[in-house]
C-alpha cells in the first residue's frame, strides 16, 4: 500500500499502462513539458518521447479524430481534454465515430481509446471549465462511461480503461485531484463496471459517482453521527450502470437518493431512477429521490457553492426520502 | 473567363487580389495539370512537364487497365442507380463524370498504403480490390459498412462530411510511429490517402487535419475531388480562393489537376503519394472535375444548374478522351473496347443478382458487435427482443 493523491495515482497508472504496452500513446494539448494543465501527466514525456507522448495542436475535433486513426493502425491513444466544457468541439467524432465504428465494421475493427476527462465544479473556475457532461456519453451506445472517485480506482482504473478493447469515456473529478487515499499496488479494488458499496448502511441508499461520492461519504458520517444509517453506493461505471449491485442496496434499505452534479432533467439520476423502480418497486418504501444541479448552465463560481450538491443538500433528500 | 487569383509576378498579392470575388474558372485555370485533352491528345505543358515521365513508364497493359477500370465503374454505378430506381436500394450516391479521379488516384496507391474515402469513391474501391457489392449493402440498408477494412487497407465509408480526413491523418501518424515512412524501403514505407470533396473543405475537420498532418509531417495525401457542387451549393459558397491554394496556408504543396483526365491524376497523385512516403509530409491534390448526376439519387440537380453546364461537361468526359487517345495510339483496338463492353455487361449482372440475393440481417444481428467485452444492457435487451419476436410464432 501506497498513499497517492488522484492526480498522481493516474500518472502512475498512466506509466505502468505505458510500460507494459509500447502502442499507449498520450495525445493532448499541453501534456507535454508542461505535464497537462492538471500535471497527471507530468513526466511521462521526459521518460517516453515526444511521439508517445504527444503535445497536439489546439482543436479538440483534431485530437479524438486523429486519436480515431492512430486507433485504426494498431495503438492505443489516450486523449486528455483539459476540461470537462472544451470537450464539445470533439462531441461529433465521439458519438459518431468512436462510439459506431465497431458496429459500422461488423465486428472487423474496434477503437481501443480512452478519453480522459476531468469533470465537475469547485474549483472556483471561469465558464465552461465545471460541467458534468457524463448523461451525452452514457447515452450513447458503443461508449463505456467510467467516473473514478479515490486514488485507488484512478490506479486501477486508467489502466483497465487503457486495457479495454472498448472505447472509453474516463472522467476524472478535477477538485478530488489533490486528495490524498491508498493504493493497493498489487491488486485492484474491483473490475472497472462494477458499482461498489463504499459505506454500509440500512435505512437508505445514497448513489453517487466521481466527485459526488466524498461529499456523500461525509453525509452518511453526519447522519450517522445523528443515529441515522445511510448506505454509500459508489457507482464507478455510468455506462454499463452496474444495476445489480445498486439494486442489491436499494432491496436492503427500501429506499434511494441519487446525488450527481449534473443537472436534475435528463441526467443519469432519472436513467437510475426509472431502472431502480423498474427492478425494486416492491422493495421501495419512498420513491427515488435525485439531488443534483438545477436546470441552469453552470453559475458562477461565486455561486457554485449553491449550485453544487453538498452534505446538506443530501441530508435533506435522505430526510425528504425518509418521510414517505 | 476570369483567370484564378494567383500571386503577381513579382509582388505580393494585394488586398484588392486577397478580397476579389471567387473566380469562376470553369476550365480549371491555368494551374491546372493536364496531360490528355478532352480530345484525347497529349499535351505538353511546363505544368505537366514534371508529370509525365510517371505516364511514359506505364505499359500499354496498364493503360488500357485505367480505361477498363474507368468503364467497369460507371457500369456498377449505372447499375445500381437502376436498382435504386427499382426500389433495390435505398439511395445511391453516383459517382458519374469523377471515374477518371477516383480510378486515376486509386491506380497509383500501393497495397501497403491506406484509404479514407467519404461515400462516393466506388472508383477507389473498385481499385483497392473491394467487391462492388460490399458498397451497395449499405445503400440496401443490410448494414452501415460492413466489410473489414484492413482486408484492402480501404476504410469504411464516412458520410459525416470530412470527418475522415482526420481517421487518415491519425493512421499516417501510426505509420510514422511504425518507422514505414522514409526507409527507402519500396515495400515498406506507406502513406495514407484522405478523399473529400469541395464541400467538406468548408468543414472544420479538414482544416484541423490539414494543420495536424501539417505540424507532424504525416504521411498524408489529401484528395480533395472538386466536383464543383456540395449538393446544391457551388464552389464559390464554399471558397473564395482556389481549394489547391490553401494547401500554402498550411505549409504543405497544393495541386490542382484536371480529375477527368485520368493519366494527370495518375501522375500527380503518385507523385504525391511518393513525396509522402519518403517523408516529406502531407500534400493537396485538388481534382478538378464534376459531378455528372445528382448528389444522390434523392436530388434533384435541374433546381439549381443549368444543363449547359451539364452539356460542357460533357465534353470532357473522362472514358471518352482516354478511348480516343488509346485507340489513336494504336494501344487498344475495336476488339479489346469490345470486350470491356462484354466485361461490364458480366459485372451489371452479378451487381444485380448480388443485390437482389442479399438477404436482410437478422433483427438481433442489430446488437452485435455494439462492443467488444460483454454488456449486461445489450444482451439483456437482445434477449428482451428474441423473446418478443418469438411470440409472434406460429401467429396469424
Amino acid at each position: 500500500m501506497t498513499t497517492l493523491t488522484i492526480a498522481k495515482a493516474l500518472t502512475n497508472g498512466l506509466r505502468a499502462a505505458m510500460e507494459k504496452d509500447p502502442k499507449v500513446v498520450l495525445m493532448g494539448e499541453d501534456i507535454g513539458k508542461l505535464g497537462g494543465v492538471f500535471r497527471v501527466t507530468e513526466g511521462l514525456q521526459k521518460d517516453f518521447g515526444e511521439d508517445r507522448v504527444i503535445d497536439t495542436p489546439l482543436a479538440e475535433a483534431g485530437i479524438v479524430g486523429t486519436a480515431i486513426g492512430l486507433a485504426l493502425r494498431g495503438y492505443r491513444p489516450v486523449v486528455e481534454i483539459q476540461f470537462d466544457g472544451f470537450v464539445y468541439p470533439a462531441f461529433d467524432h465521439i458519438v459518431s465515430q468512436v462510439a459506431k465504428m465497431r458496429a459500422r465494421s461488423l465486428g472487423k475493427v474496434s477503437l481501443p481509446m480512452v478519453i480522459r476527462i476531468p469533470v465537475g465544479g469547485g474549483i472556483g473556475a471561469v465558464e465552461h471549465h465545471s460541467e458534468s457532461n457524463e448523461a451525452y456519453f452514457a447515452h450513447t451506445a458503443g461508449l463505456r462511461v467510467v467516473s473514478v472517485a479515490s486514488p485507488q480506482d484512478a490506479y486501477w482504473g486508467i489502466q483497465a480503461a487503457i486495457a479495454t478493447d472498448d472505447p472509453v469515456i474516463f472522467y476524472e473529478p478535477k477538485r478530488r485531484y489533490w486528495d490524498k487515499g491508498e493504493v493497493d499496488l498489487d491488486t485492484p479494488t474491483a473490475g472497472l463496471y462494477d458499482a461498489v458499496v463504499a459505506r454500509e448502511g440500512t435505512d437508505c441508499t445514497v448513489a453517487a459517482y466521481g466527485p459526488m461520492v466524498k461529499t456523500c461519504l461525509q453525509a452518511a458520517q453526519a447522519a450517522a453521527d445523528e443515529g441515522r444509517s445511510l448506505e454509500v453506493v459508489d457507482l464507478r461505471s455510468l455506462a454499463p450502470l452496474d444495476l445489480d449491485t445498486l439494486c442489491a442496496s436499494v432491496t436492503k434499505t427500501g429506499r434511494l437518493v441519487v446525488v450527481h452534479e449534473a443537472s436534475v432533467t435528463g441526467g443519469l439520476g432519472a436513467e437510475i431512477a426509472a431502472a431502480v423502480t423498474q427492478r425494486c418497486f416492491y422493495s421501495l418504501e419512498a420513491p427515488v429521490l435525485r439531488v443534483g444541479g438545477y436546470d441552469v448552465p453552470y453559475p458562477p463560481s461565486r455561486v457554485e457553492e449553491e449550485f453544487l450538491p453538498d452534505l446538506d443538500r443530501v441530508l435533506d433528500g435522505v430526510d425528504r426520502a425518509m418521510a414517505f | 473567363m476570369t483567370q484564378p487569383t494567383t500571386t503577381p509576378p513579382g509582388g505580393d498579392p494585394t488586398t484588392a487580389d486577397l478580397t476579389a470575388p471567387t473566380p469562376a474558372v470553369g476550365d480549371g485555370g491555368p494551374d491546372m495539370v493536364q496531360l490528355l485533352t478532352p480530345e484525347g491528345e497529349r499535351v505538353e505543358t511546363p505544368n505537366g512537364a514534371p508529370y509525365a515521365p510517371y505516364v511514359d513508364a506505364l505499359t500499354d497493359d496498364e493503360l488500357r487497365g485505367f480505361y477498363r477500370d474507368l468503364v467497369l465503374i460507371r457500369r456498377v454505378d449505372a447499375e445500381a442507380t437502376a436498382l435504386q430506381r427499382q426500389g433495390e436500394l435505398g439511395i445511391w450516391a453516383s459517382l458519374l463524370g469523377q471515374e477518371a479521379a477516383q480510378v486515376g488516384s486509386g491506380r497509383a496507391l500501393k497495397p501497403q498504403d491506406y484509404a479514407f474515402p467519404t461515400y462516393r469513391e466506388h472508383g477507389v474501391a473498385w481499385c483497392r480490390g473491394v467487391d462492388p457489392l460490399n458498397l451497395l449493402g449499405m445503400f440496401r440498408g443490410v448494414n452501415n459498412g460492413g466489410w473489414d477494412p484492413n482486408e484492402k487497407n480501404f476504410h469504411l465509408y464516412t458520410i459525416i462530411i470530412g470527418a475522415q480526413t482526420l481517421h487518415a491523418t491519425g493512421y499516417a501518424m501510426g505509420i510514422q510511429r511504425d518507422g514505414a515512412v522514409g526507409t527507402g524501403d519500396p515495400d515498406r514505407d506507406a502513406a495514407v490517402i484522405a478523399y473529400f470533396g469541395d464541400g467538406a473543405s468548408s468543414q472544420g475537420d479538414v482544416s484541423e487535419s490539414f494543420g495536424f498532418s501539417a505540424v507532424y509531417n504525416a504521411p498524408v495525401v489529401f484528395f480533395c475531388q472538386n466536383n464543383q457542387w456540395a449538393i446544391s451549393e457551388p464552389n464559390e459558397k464554399q471558397t473564395r480562393i482556389p481549394l489547391y491554394q490553401r494547401a500554402r496556408g498550411f505549409g504543405f504543396p497544393g495541386v490542382r489537376v484536371d480529375g477527368n483526365d485520368v493519366l494527370a491524376v495518375y501522375a500527380v497523385t503518385k507523385h504525391a503519394l511518393e513525396e509522402a512516403r519518403s517523408g516529406q509530409g502531407p500534400f493537396l491534390v485538388e481534382a478538378y472535375t464534376y459531378r455528372m448526376g445528382a448528389h444522390t439519387t434523392s436530388d434533384d440537380p435541374t433546381k439549381y444548374r443549368v444543363s449547359a453546364e451539364v452539356e460542357v461537361w460533357k465534353l470532357r468526359d473522362p472514358i471518352a478522351r482516354l478511348k480516343a487517345w488509346l485507340a489513336h495510339e494504336g494501344k487498344a483496338d475495336a476488339a479489346f473496347f469490345d470486350q470491356v463492353e462484354a466485361e461490364g455487361d458480366e459485372l451489371a449482372a452479378h451487381v444485380r443478382q448480388g443485390t437482389l440475393a442479399m438477404p436482410d440481417p437478422e433483427g438481433a444481428s442489430m446488437f452485435e458487435h455494439v462492443y467488444v467485452e460483454p454488456h449486461p444492457h445489450v444482451a439483456a435487451q437482445r434477449e428482451e427482443f428474441v423473446r418478443y419476436q418469438a411470440s409472434f410464432e406460429g401467429a396469424h
